[in-house]
């Protein structure tokens, strides 16, 4: 029999009262602002945008503050956006070559054309808390110099000349798109790819250096990381031509990684690849590593079993929001259906407690 | 193909611009064009696709969210406007543009609204660059210690 039951309504109600006192803070000290999340929480924003699958720093940061900071709850409210939207179209695939670079470097080539640009990053500070920061200060200001009007191409494209790197291989016209259909294994490197650019970046994270540690062995060098707004232009059916619908920043890390080669290919670099929404450059190098442990089929390489080379385990289980969801109902109610389980269990128990003394062994 | 890829310099531009600045510009140009709309302003997402090690098998990386309008002027003039965001009255005063652009007002509108947009974003890119660029290594071998 199936019982329905009713209530919680007004604790519910006064839950979400509390939820959005506790939200505010102390009335005493200034609210925080969508601007201010957008502009100096630039990272977050970042990630919500990219794990979200919809890029907006607006509606991300609206979201982190709805979320009072919690990001994948940020990065839910994002997704339960992202369905209410038509979609218009795809654009055409992003030219990350013409990317306008804020940062640019490349682990395997020091001179590369274009040279190193550090950028506004984290790395080479000394990671000491600055208490500067907790008193107001004057705004800061970055140093300038004359920009040189020089091409930043991909540094792949270096070894590609000398034949010592692997051909990217051409995809359907049409890429499958798992938000419109189930995911289907095994999948495609397109698919792949989709699922990873907004996997939960700790997951991804954790799988990438479980790689590094040797759960699947494939030593990875950043050929390049890159870091920049990218135009993103969509063929307009009304016009007959593709416009410019606006730019994205985008972080886009490629991998070399050492192949034997086989009997039929002389041996050459393979490589994998990173691509997010937003400065998350952490996410884009872990979804790289992620994304050449997976090629172990099509490369021949060997199945050591490693999680990391594990299509079902990683796809299946890199999306925070499909993960929390299930995670989280659990904490819901399900009265009836424990109540079935204590039955059960106090049904065993009185079967063990009556049974007859020698029938025990 | 020459005259759309002036077409689509100016839409391209209307897109990337900042609301607020192209809402300034536009109301001091004092246009008020007569006009319907054949799609209201609406809001909604493209997915956005990149190419596997940049070069390789499309893929979809995740969507953007854009908003587009359709007018069209009392001579007849269609303009279209596809913007990024929720800006619907962006994406209106883009449609208008586009439209007024293919006739008698587009020297009008290139001065007062496109032009300053282009210098305004030329200089944000500028600033941006010059910023990047001061972070650029330069290497230097120290003197080696064998003789």
């Amino acid at each position: 029999m199936y019982v329905a039951v009713k209530g919680g309504e007004k604790a519910i109600e006064a839950a979400h009262g509390w939820l959005a006192e506790e939200r505010r803070g102390d009335p005493r000290v200034a609210e925080l602002s969508v601007a201010q999340i957008r502009g100096q929480m630039s990272l977050a924003v970042g990630r919500v945008m990219a794990e979200g699958s919809l890029y907006d720093p607006d509606l991300a940061a609206l979201a982190i503050k709805q979320a009072r900071g919690d990001l994948i709850e940020a990065i839910f409210l994002i997704r339960a956006y992202r369905t209410t939207l038509p979609r218009f179209g795809a654009s055409e695939p992003v030219e990350t070559g013409a990317m306008r670079c804020d940062r640019r470097i490349s682990a395997v080539f020091k001179d590369a054309p274009g040279g190193q640009v550090l950028g506004p990053t984290f790395d080479y500070t000394h990671r000491l808390l600055d208490f500067a920061l907790a008193a107001e200060g004057e705004a800061p200001e970055a140093a300038r110099v004359e920009a040189a009007e020089e091409a930043m191409p991909h540094i792949m494209g270096y070894l590609d000349r000398e034949g010592l790197m692997e051909r990217e291989a051409d995809g359907a016209d049409v890429p499958p798109d798992m938000t419109r259909e189930p995911m289907e294994l095994p999948a495609d490197r397109a698919l792949r790819l989709q699922a990873l650019a907004r996997g939960d970046e700790g997951f991804l994270l954790g799988l990438a250096y479980s790689t590094q540690r040797g759960y699947a062995r494939n030593h990875a060098f950043v050929a390049e990381l890159r870091i920049g707004a990218v135009a993103v232009e969509m063929e307009i059916p009304e016009l007959g031509f593709a416009i410019e619908l606006g730019e994205v920043m985008l972080t886009e890390c490629e991998t070399v990684n050492q192949f034997t080669g086989s009997k039929t290919e002389p041996p050459q670099f393979t490589r994998g690849y990173g691509l997010v929404f937003g400065q998350t450059e952490r996410k884009a190098i872990a979804m790289a590593l992620v994304d050449r442990a997976l090629r172990w089929g099509e490369l021949g390489e060997e199945d050591e079993g490693a999680p990391a080379q594990d299509e079902e385990f990683v796809l299946m289980h890199c999306d925070n929001i499909q993960a929390t969801g299930f995670l989280e109902h659990i904490k819901l109610p399900h009265y009836v259906d424990f109540q079935s389980e204590l039955e059960l269990v106090r049904k065993l128990r009185a079967q063990v407690t009556a049974a007859p003394q020698g029938a025990a062994k | 193909m020459g005259e759309n890829s002036e077409r689509k310099a100016w839409m391209g531009l209307l897109a990337r611009a900042p609301a607020d600045d192209l809402d300034r510009l536009w109301r001091a140009t004092g246009l008020v064009p007569e006009h319907e709309r054949l799609r209201a302003p609406e809001v909604g997402a493209v997915m956005v696709r990149g190419r596997a090690g940049a070069e390789g098998a499309a893929f979809n990386l995740g969507e953007m969210v854009v908003t587009r309008c359709a007018v069209r002027l009392g001579d007849g003039r269609v303009g279209h406007g596809h913007v990024q965001g929720r800006g619907k009255a962006h994406a209106e005063q883009a449609a208008l543009i586009d439209a007024l652009m293919q006739g008698g007002e587009a020297v009008r509108v290139r001065e007062g609204v496109l032009d300053p947009l282009a210098r305004a974003e030329a200089a944000r890119r500028d600033e941006r660059a010059g910023k990047a660029a001061a972070t650029k290594v330069d290497f230097f071998t120290l003197v080696r210690g064998e003789d």
